[in-house]
C-alpha cells in the first residue's frame, strides 16, 4: 500500500465536497475490493474518503410501495432487516449469501453497486426489481446505471446515496458460485410484478448484468420453473474463464433461472 | 492404559498456546534494530538479465542495501542444492543446472529472485524495489510438462532437451514377458495435477549477525532446522556450523513445502552481516503462490496385465515429472524413489517396470508435498485396478481382495520389502462402515431424484518411517535419515526431551510427552518437548514423510531406556542392593521381592547430589542421548471408500459418505491420528475436486490467489467415518507406522473412482470441477441414451 490521506466526513454532502476538492480521491464504502487492490499496489489514491461516518447514508425504511436502503448499509444489515425480510425476502436472502461473514459486515450495498463487479449479486437484484439509484445529483434506473464491466453512469464526484426498491409480488435469486472465490459464476434474479416479469443475470455477461428477454416471455405465459424447460441461453456474449467456459455458463443461466423461479414460487 | 499414556486421546498440550494467540511464529520474532527485506521478483517466466540499475533506488529513503546475484557470488555464497543424486538409465548422473539464491544472468520462472532491497521499513524496501530498473531480454517459456523435452527453448544450458534425468526401476524383460502372456491389458493415461501447498503460515525468515561473536542466527519457517543449518553451512557457505544457529520456532503448517532451503532465508541471514542489522522477510500470499515449491505435476501412461483368472501379472508405467525451473532440495527423489517403489500397492504383482523422465520448465520448483510421490503412485495403481475390475466385469472390492498380498514379509519387484499388514481386514471393515450392501438402493434413490451416485475405492500403501540410512544412501541420498533424542532429567524428576523432529502442527508436544510419561511413570505435565533450535538440540533430521513417530519417537524410547538403566544403577547404590535386583515400574525403582523403593524424582535427585556413589564407577547426573536409525521403511496401509452424488445439471459433486480404515500400527494418540486422517483427506479431496495450479503459455501463474486457486473448505467435505485396524510394525521398538500422509495419499483415487463410477465410466481429470464433471456427465448421458 502506498501512503494516502484519510478523510472521514460526517455527511454525504461533506463527502461530495471532499471528492470534488481533492485530486485523485477515492470513496471507501466498505473497502472489500478497494483495500486489497491498494495493498497489492494496484490502486494508489492520494485521498481516501471513508463514507463510514456518514449517518445520512445508512438505514433501511419502508416508504409506501418501496423499500429504501441507504448506500452505506451493510449486507448483514440488509440480510437481517425485518423490513426487507417482510417486503422483499429474496433481497434479504441474496444479501445473506454474499461472500462470508466478514464481507457481509463490512461490505455495503452502495459500494457493491458503484463498483459494478460483473460477478456481484446486487446488480441482478437491482435490475430485476426495477430499482432506482438515488445519487448526490440525480435518480437513475438500474438499466441506466449499470453501463459495463466495473462501469456505471456515475460521474466525477457523484455519490450513490440510496437505492429504492419497488415492491414485487414474487421474487427469487439463485446463484452458482465460483468454487474458488465464491462470487457468482452465474446468478439469476427473477421478479414478478403483476404481469410484468423480469429476469436479470449476473456473473455471466461480457458486459456485466443483463436481462434475458426469452425467459421473461416464457414466464409471462406461466410463472413456473417448468415454463423455462427447453429454453437455452446462447453462449454468445457470455464470459469464459478457467472456471467456466461460455457453453457451461450459458447452460447454468438456464439452471439458475429455473431454480430462482422455483424459489420465487416457493417450490 | 493410563489417562495420558500410549493409546489415550490426550488433548493437545500445545493448543492452549495456539488458540489463545500465544504461539510464537517466525514473523512474531523481532530483533532490536531490525530492518526489512523485499525481493524484486521476475515478472517474466524466462529472460536474460541484461542490466540491473539500482543507482536511483539505492538513494531512496531508508534503503540500507540492494544486492543481486553478483554480490552473492563476490562473497562466494554458493547456490541452493539438490541433496539427492539420481542416475540416468545409462548410469550417468542427472543434469543439474545452477540454482543461485539471487539470479545470475537469467531468470527462469515468474517469481524468480532478481534482487533484494533491505530498508528501514518494508514499505521503503518495496518502494526502492520498484525504482530498480531491469533490462530483461524476454525469451519464450517452456511450461507444458508433456512437451518440455521437445521444446526448442532450453531452460538450463546443462540440459539440451530440458531433461533432468531418464530413470527407470524394475525388470523390463520380465514385465514385457508378463504382458505378452496377459489375457487382458488395461491402459490408462492420466495427469496428476500440480498443487500449491498453501500452509496457513507463509514462509518467513529473520537473519541476525553478532559482530562480537562473528556468529549468525537464522529464525526460519522450517520443518528441519538442522538440515537447513547443514546446507547453509556446508554447501552454501554462510558460516561454519558452530557459527550458525538456526531456529524454527512455532511453524504453522508445512506439508513438505518447509523442508527445503530457499533463496529468501539464505539471503536474509547473509544480508544481516552485509547491512550490520537483523533482516526480516515475511512472504505475502502472492509470493507464497509464486515461490513456495509446488507439488505433484505428473503426466503418466500406465498399463496393467491380468491373466485369465483376473490375477494381476504385470504393470508398466511411463511418467514425465515436471521439476520446475530449478532442482529444489529433495525434488529429484520425489518422482523416483518415493514414487516407483510404491507401484506394487497392496497387490501381489510379479513384474513391474517404471520409467520416469524428469523435466525442467519455466515454472516454480516442484518438490515434496504431503505424500510426496506416494499419492502419485497410489493414483496410478488405484485408478488402474479400478478400471481393470470394470473391464473384467468384476466387483472392484473383490478384485482387489483377490489380488492383495496375503503373506508377509513380501518382497515387491520394486525395492520394497513389506513387513506386515492385513489388507483384507481393512477392506472388510471399510465395506461394513460404508454399508456397501445398501449402495445399490442408494443409487436407485438418487436416480429417482435425477442424481447420479457412484462409489470409489482406494487401497493405498505408503512407505513411511523415512528411512534406513544405508538404504537411502545406496539410492543416492546425500544424508542419513536417522533421528536423535536426548532426555534430560532435572534434579526433581521433571524431564526435558530434546528431539531432532520438528512439530509444525503434528502435536509432538503431546504425543512425545505421552510416550515419555508412560515409560517413566511420571505425570505428563512433568515432560517438556524441546525442538526446533540447533543451539538446544545437537542434530536431527526433521519432520516429513510421516517419520517422527516411527523414527523420532523410537530415538526417544531408546534414550528413555538408557535413563532407566542408569536410574537402576543409582537406585542400587541408594537402596543398597545389587543393580540386577532393581526393577523399574510405574515410576518406582524397587528391590525385587522387597518393599524397598525409590521413586523416579528421588532417584533423579540422588543422581545429581551423588552422595551415595562418589568414587564409584558411576557418573553423577541423569541425562541420556540416543540416535535411532531404522532398519526398514514402515508400511501404513488401508482402504478408503468414497461415495458421491452428482447433479448432472450443474456438475456439482457432493461427497455423501467416506469410510477410512487405516492400519497405522500402534497408535499413541487416537484423537491426533484421526485429525491427521481428516486433514489428509481434506487435502486429497482438494486435489481431486478443487485445486490445480495453472500456468498460461507465457509462464504466468494464473491461479496465483485464492480467488482462482480453490482450497477445500469445511462445506466441501463430508463427515468422515474413520476406523482402524492394527498390525504392529515389527521393525521399530514402538510398533508405529506413521499416519501423517495417509489421507492425502488414499483420497484422490477414491474420489475419482467414485465420480467415474457415477458417470458410467466416463473419465474425468483432476481437479474434477463442476465444469469438468458436467461435461463428462453430458457425454455419459448421451452415450447411455445411444446404447
Amino acid at each position: 500500500m502506498y501512503a494516502f490521506t484519510y478523510h472521514r466526513p460526517a455527511t454525504a454532502r461533506q463527502a461530495a465536497g471532499l471528492l470534488a476538492k481533492k485530486e485523485d480521491a477515492k470513496l471507501l464504502a466498505g473497502g472489500h475490493t478497494l483495500l486489497p487492490t491498494m495493498k497489492q499496489r494496484l490502486a494508489s489514491p492520494t485521498h481516501l474518503v471513508d463514507l463510514g461516518g456518514c449517518a445520512d447514508l445508512k438505514g433501511i425504511e419502508r416508504k409506501g410501495r418501496n423499500v429504501v436502503i441507504g448506500a452505506m448499509t451493510t449486507h448483514a444489515e440488509v440480510a437481517e432487516s425485518a423490513v426487507v425480510q417482510e417486503a422483499i425476502p429474496a433481497l434479504a436472502s441474496l444479501a445473506a449469501h454474499i461472500g462470508d461473514p466478514h464481507v457481509r459486515h463490512r461490505g455495503t450495498i452502495g459500494g457493491s453497486v458503484a463498483n459494478n463487479d460483473p460477478a456481484a449479486d446486487y446488480p441482478a437484484a437491482l435490475m430485476a426489481l426495477g430499482a432506482t439509484i438515488v445519487t448526490s445529483k440525480r435518480k437513475l434506473t438500474a438499466a441506466e446505471f449499470f453501463t459495463g464491466l466495473y462501469e456505471t453512469a456515475l460521474e466525477e464526484g457523484e455519490i450513490v446515496v440510496r437505492i429504492s426498491f419497488p415492491l414485487v409480488s414474487k421474487a427469487g435469486y439463485a446463484k452458482f458460485r465460483n468454487p474458488a472465490s465464491r462470487y457468482a459464476l452465474v446468478g439469476v434474479f427473477v421478479a414478478k410484478r403483476g404481469s410484468e416479469i423480469s429476469v436479470a443475470v449476473t456473473g455471466a455477461g461480457e458486459g456485466g448484468v443483463f436481462r434475458w428477454p426469452e425467459a421473461e416471455t416464457a414466464l409471462k405465459a406461466r410463472f413456473a420453473a417448468k415454463s423455462l424447460d427447453g429454453i437455452k441461453h446462447t453462449a454468445k456474449g457470455i464470459n469464459a474463464d478457467m472456471h467456466a467456459d461460455a457453453d457451461y455458463r450459458a447452460h447454468l443461466i438456464g439452471v439458475m433461472a429455473r431454480e430462482a423461479v422455483a424459489r420465487a414460487t416457493g417450490k | 492404559m493410563s489417562a495420558t499414556g500410549i493409546g489415550a486421546a490426550v488433548r493437545r498440550k500445545e493448543d492452549h498456546r495456539f488458540i489463545t494467540g500465544q504461539g510464537r511464529y517466525t514473523d512474531d520474532i523481532s530483533r532490536p534494530g531490525q530492518a526489512y527485506a523485499y525481493f524484486l521478483r521476475s515478472p517474466h517466466a524466462h529472460a536474460t538479465l541484461n542490466r540491473i540499475d539500482a543507482k536511483a533506488a539505492a538513494k531512496m529513503p531508508g534503503v540500507l542495501g540492494i544486492y543481486t546475484g553478483e554480490d552473492l557470488a563476490a562473497d562466494k555464497i554458493g547456490g541452493l542444492i539438490c541433496g539427492w543424486m539420481i542416475h540416468n538409465k545409462d548410469g550417468s548422473p542427472m543434469r543439474a543446472g545452477p540454482h543461485p539464491a539471487l539470479a545470475q544472468g537469467k531468470v527462469r520462472y515468474v517469481g524468480d529472485h532478481v534482487a533484494v532491497v533491505v530498508a528501514e521499513t518494508l514499505a521503503q524496501a518495496r518502494d526502492a524495489a520498484e525504482a530498480i530498473s531491469v533490462d530483461y531480454g524476454v525469451l519464450p517459456a517452456v511450461v507444458d510438462t508433456a512437451s518440455a523435452a521437445t521444446s526448442k527453448t532450453q531452460v538450463h544450458a546443462e540440459s539440451a532437451d530440458n531433461t533432468v534425468y531418464n530413470w527407470h526401476l524394475g525388470d523390463k524383460a520380465a514385465t514385457e514377458k508378463a504382458f505378452k502372456a496377459a489375457k487382458h491389458v488395461t491402459k490408462l493415461d492420466l495427469v496428476n495435477n500440480r498443487l500449491v501447498p498453501n500452509p496457513m503460515e507463509p514462509r518467513a525468515a529473520v537473519g541476525d549477525y553478532d559482530q562480537g561473536e562473528g556468529a549468525f542466527t537464522l529464525y526460519t519457517t522450517s520443518q528441519n532446522p538442522h538440515v537447513a543449518r547443514l546446507v547453509l553451512s556446508a554447501f552454501i557457505g554462510i558460516a561454519p556450523e558452530n557459527k550458525l544457529r538456526v531456529v524454527a520456532p512455532d511453524v504453522g503448517g508445512g506439508f513438505g513445502s518447509k523442508i527445503f532451503i530457499y533463496a529468501e532465508e539464505t539471503v536474509c541471514v547473509w544480508a544481516a552481516k552485509k547491512v550490520g542489522r537483523p533482516v526480516k522477510w515475511t512472504s505475502d500470499r502472492t509470493e507464497a503462490f509464486l515461490s513456495d515449491a509446488h507439488g505433484r505435476d505428473h503426466v503418466t501412461h500406465a498399463e496393467l496385465a491380468t491373466d485369465a483368472d483376473g490375477k494381476i501379472i504385470g504393470m508398466r508405467v511411463k511418467t514425465t515429472a515436471n521439476l520446475g525451473a530449478y532442482l529444489s532440495t529433495f525434488s529429484s527423489s520425489v518422482p523416483t524413489y518415493l514414487y516407483a517403489p510404491l507401484l506394487s500397492g497392496q497387490y501381489d504383482i510379479p513384474a513391474i517396470y517404471c520409467e520416469v523422465d524428469a523435466v525442467y520448465t519455466n515454472t516454480a520448483p516442484v518438490d515434496a508435498y504431503r505424500g510426496a510421490g506416494r499419492p502419485e503412485a497410489t493414483f496410478v495403481v488405484e485408478r488402474l485396478v479400478e478400471i481393470a475390475a470394470r473391464e473384467l466385469g468384476k466387483d472392484p472390492a473383490k478384485f482387489r481382495m483377490q489380488n492383495y498380498i496375503k503373506k508377509f514379509p513380501h518382497q515387491t519387484p520394486v525395492i520394497m520389502m513389506y513387513d506386515t499388514g492385513n489388507y483384507a481386514a481393512s477392506m472388510k471393515k471399510a465395506l461394513e462402515i460404508i454399508d456397501y450392501k445398501g449402495f445399490a438402493k442408494r443409487k436407485r434413490d438418487s436416480a429417482r431424484n435425477g442424481k447420479l451416485r457412484g462409489i470409489g475405492f482406494s487401497s493405498y500403501i505408503e512407505a513411511c518411517g523415512i528411512a534406513p540410512s544405508a538404504a537411502v544412501g545406496s539410492l543416492g541420498a546425500g544424508v542419513g535419515l536417522w533421528e536423535s533424542a536426548e532426555v534430560r532429567v532435572n534434579p526433581v524428576g521433571t524431564v526435558e526431551v530434546l528431539t531432532g523432529s520438528h512439530s509444525h502442527g503434528q502435536g509432538h508436544e503431546t504425543t512425545f510427552a505421552q510416550l515419555v510419561s508412560d515409560r517413566l511413570g511420571i505425570p505428563i505435565e512433568n515432560v517438556s518437548i524441546v525442538h526446533g533450535d540447533t543451539d538446544k538440540v545437537q542434530m536431527g533430521m526433521g519432520t516429513y514423510g510421516s517419520r517422527s513417530g516411527a523414527v523420532g519417537m523410537s530415538a526417544i524410547a531408546k534414550a528413555v531406556d538408557k535413563v532407566i538403566a542408569k536410574g537402576k544403577k543409582v537406585a542400587a547404590y541408594v537402596l543398597e542392593a545389587d543393580e540386577a535386583d532393581i526393577d523399574f515400574k510405574d515410576g518406582n525403582f524397587r528391590v525385587k521381592g522387597t518393599d524397598k523403593t525409590l521413586d523416579f524424582g528421588s532417584c533423579a535427585l540422588q543422581a545429581y547430589i551423588a552422595h551415595k556413589f562418589n568414587g564409584q564407577d558411576l557418573e553423577p547426573g541423569l541425562k541420556e542421548g540416543a540416535f535411532y536409525d531404522p532398519t526398514n521403511f514402515t508400511f501404513p496401509a488401508g482402504v478408503h471408500i468414497c461415495e458421491v452424488e452428482i447433479d448432472p445439471d450443474t456438475g456439482i459433486t457432493k461427497i455423501e459418505r467416506w469410510a477410512a480404515v487405516d492400519d497405522f500400527g500402534i497408535v499413541i494418540n487416537p484423537m491426533i491420528v484421526e485429525g491427521q486422517v481428516h486433514g489428509g483427506i481434506a487435502q486429497g479431496v482438494g486435489q481431486a475436486l478443487l485445486e490445480g495450479a495453472r500456468y498460461n503459455q507465457d509462464g504466468q501463474l494464473v491461479t496465483a490467489s485464492f480467488m482462482d486457486y480453490c482450497m477445500p473448505r469445511a462445506d466441501d467435505l463430508p463427515s468422515f467415518d474413520v476406523g482402524m485396524t492394527v498390525t504392529p510394525c515389527p521393525s521399530n521398538p514402538l510398533g508405529i507406522k506413521g499416519c501423517g500422509e495417509a489421507g492425502a495419499i488414499a483420497s484422490p483415487p477414491a474420489v475419482i473412482n467414485a465420480i467415474t463410477d457415477a458417470l458410467g465410466h466416463e473419465e474425468v481429470t483432476m481437479p474434477a470441477t463442476p465444469q469438468v464433471v458436467w461435461r463428462a456427465a453430458q457425454k455419459s448421458i448421451k452415450r447411455m441414451a445411444a446404447e
